[in-house]
C-alpha cells in the first residue's frame, strides 16, 4: 500500500473569474506535496459535484473574490446529496465578517482571509484532507 | 463490503468505480481483491492513448474526441496524467480543465493521475485503472499521458491504439520530436492546425515517417481542437487502426503486467542483497567483470 497525498480540488463557482488567488493557492498545495485538481473559474455546482465524486478528492476549495461564496451553502447541500457529506469545503479570499456565521452553520470547515498565510492554509487543508481520508477509510 | 463495491462497479455506479480506483491507485489489499473479482469480465473496453509534447493541445483534443466519441453513442472514461514535482512531490492536475463540455455528463468519467516518481510517465496502476473502468461498462477508455521518457512506450504497450499528438512551432522543427514517439503511433496528429507552420508540421512529419518505412501505414491528421475541426476524422482513424489490429490475443497484457510487477520485485531484491557489495567490490579490485557478477547474483538470488 503506497499513501496517496492529500487530494484537493481548487475552483471557483458563481460569475467572477479573478483566478489568480486560487491558482496561487493551488501552487501552495502543490508545493507542500499535495495533488491539486485545478478547474478555473465559472464552475456549476452539479459539475463542481461530478467531479468531487469522479476524483475522490479529500478536500473542496473554493476561492470567491466577490459574491460567489454565498452560493457555498448550496453547494454543500448538492454534495450531501451525492454521498459526498464526508468532503470538507474550505473558503478561501473574500468573505465579509457577518456572512461568516452563515457559512459555518451550513457546514464551511475553513474560511481563509486575505491575511492567511501559507502555512496556515497548508496545515489547515493537510489537517481535513487527513481527517477526510481517514473517515472514508474507516467506512469501507 | 468489498463484495457489493465490486457488483456496484460492475453496474457502472460512479461512486463505486471513483473508490475503485482508490484502492487500486494507492496499491491496497482491497484494490487487488477488486481487481481479482473483475478480471474474468475485462477485456471489453477499447484503450486509446494520447501522448505528445506538453502543449500540443492533448486535453483539449481529448475533450474534442470524447464529444465525438458520444455523438456516436459511446461510454467513454478518461485517465489523464498530469506531472508530479519531483521537488514537492505534488502535482498540479489541470488536464480536465480543457475537457470541461463533458462536466455534466453522465456517460463521461475522468479521473487525474499524478505521475508520482515515474517521471512524466505513467504509474504501473494507470493500466489497472483502465480495467476498472472497462469493468464499469465504459466503451472507450482514454489514457493522456506528456510524451516525456519512458512514458510514450509505455502508453504503446498499454493502449490498443497510440494516438501522437504534435503542434507546429514547438521547438524549431520536428526534429524536436523525440524519434521513439514517431515509432509507437498508430495515429500522428498534427493539432493546432489553424496555426501557420501546421502544413509544414505535417510534411515533416510524414517524410520523417517514411525515412522509418517500417510504419508507412500511420495516418497523419490534421486537427484543430479548439473548433473540433478534423476530430471525426481523428475518430475514423482510430476506429480503423482497431479494426486492423484486432483484439490482442488474450492474456497477452496479463503476461506482461505480471512480469513487470515481478520484475520490479526481483530488482528491489537485488538491490536488498547482501552479496551485491561483495561483489561490486571485487569488479572494482578488477577481479571479476561485470557479465560475470550479474550471473554470480542472479545464481545467488536463485539460491534463496
Ligand atoms: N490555436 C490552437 N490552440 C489550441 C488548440 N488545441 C489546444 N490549444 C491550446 O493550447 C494550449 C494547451 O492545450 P492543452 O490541451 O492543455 O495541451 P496539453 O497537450 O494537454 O498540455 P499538457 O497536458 O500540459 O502537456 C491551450 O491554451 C489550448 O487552448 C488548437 O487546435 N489550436
Ligand atoms: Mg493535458
Amino acid at each position: 500500500m503506497t499513501e496517496r497525498p492529500p487530494k484537493i480540488l481548487v475552483t471557483k463557482i458563481g460569475f467572477d473569474g479573478h483566478d489568480r488567488g486560487s491558482r496561487i493557492v493551488a501552487a501552495y498545495l502543490r508545493d507542500a506535496g499535495m495533488d491539486v485538481v485545478y478547474t478555473g473559474p465559472w464552475q456549476q455546482i452539479p459539475a463542481v459535484v461530478k467531479l468531487a465524486l469522479e476524483e475522490d478528492i479529500d478536500v473542496l476549495g473554493i476561492s470567491s473574490l466577490a459574491t460567489d461564496h454565498l452560493l457555498v451553502p448550496k453547494l454543500i447541500e448538492a454534495l450531501r446529496e451525492a454521498g459526498l457529506g464526508h468532503i470538507p469545503v474550505v473558503v478561501g479570499g473574500i468573505v465579509p465578517p457577518e456572512e461568516e456565521p452563515a457559512l459555518r452553520a451550513a457546514g464551511v470547515a475553513a474560511i481563509f482571509h486575505p491575511g492567511a498565510s501559507r502555512e496556515e492554509i497548508v496545515a489547515e487543508v493537510g489537517r481535513l484532507a487527513r481527517l477526510a481520508r481517514a473517515a472514508v477509510e474507516g467506512d469501507v | 463490503m468489498t463484495a457489493s463495491l465490486v457488483e456496484r462497479l460492475l453496474r457502472g455506479e460512479p461512486a463505486a468505480l471513483a473508490r475503485a480506483i482508490t484502492a487500486v491507485e494507492t496499491e491496497s489489499a482491497r484494490g487487488r481483491d477488486i481487481l481479482r473479482a473483475v478480471q474474468p469480465r475485462l477485456g471489453r473496453a477499447r484503450l486509446v492513448g494520447f501522448t505528445g509534447p506538453p502543449g500540443a493541445g492533448k486535453s483539449t483534443l481529448v475533450g474534442a474526441y470524447v464529444g465525438e466519441l458520444r455523438k456516436r453513442g459511446k461510454s467513454v472514461g478518461v485517465i489523464a496524467v498530469d506531472p508530479s514535482s519531483p521537488i514537492s512531490g505534488g502535482a498540479i492536475l489541470g488536464d480536465r480543465l480543457r475537457m470541461t463540455e463533458h462536466a455534466g455528463d453522465p456517460g463521461v468519467f475522468i479521473r487525474s493521475l499524478a505521475s508520482r516518481g515515474h517521471l512524466g510517465g505513467l504509474s504501473p496502476a494507470a493500466s489497472r485503472i483502465a480495467d476498472l473502468m472497462d469493468a464499469a461498462g465504459k466503451d472507450v477508455v482514454i489514457l493522456e499521458t506528456v510524451g516525456a521518457g519512458q512514458s510514450e512506450v509505455e502508453v504503446a504497450e498499454v493502449a490498443d491504439v497510440a494516438v501522437v499528438v504534435c503542434a507546429p512551432g514547438l521547438g524549431d522543427d520536428v526534429q524536436a520530436i523525440k524519434a521513439g514517439i514517431l515509432e509507437i503511433a498508430d495515429v500522428l496528429v498534427v493539432n493546432k492546425s489553424d496555426l501557420p507552420l501546421a502544413d509544414r508540421t505535417r510534411r515533416q512529419l510524414k517524410a520523417m515517417l517514411q525515412l522509418r518505412a517500417a510504419r508507412v501505414d500511420v495516418a497523419v491528421l490534421s486537427t484543430t481542437a479548439t473548433s473540433g475541426e478534423g476530430v471525426a476524422a481523428l475518430a475514423d482513424a482510430v476506429e480503423a487502426v482497431w479494426a486492423a489490429k484486432g483484439r490482442p490475443p488474450p492474456g497477452t497484457r496479463l503476461k506482461r503486467i505480471i512480469a513487470e510487477a515481478a520484475a520490479r520485485e526481483i530488482r528491489a531484491k537485488i538491490l536488498a542483497s547482501p552479496q551485491l557489495a561483495a561483489l561490486s567490490s571485487a569488479v572494482e579490485r578488477g577481479e571479476l567483470d561485470v557479465a560475470t557478477a550479474a550471473a554470480a547474483l542472479v545464481r545467488a538470488l536463485g539460491e534463496d
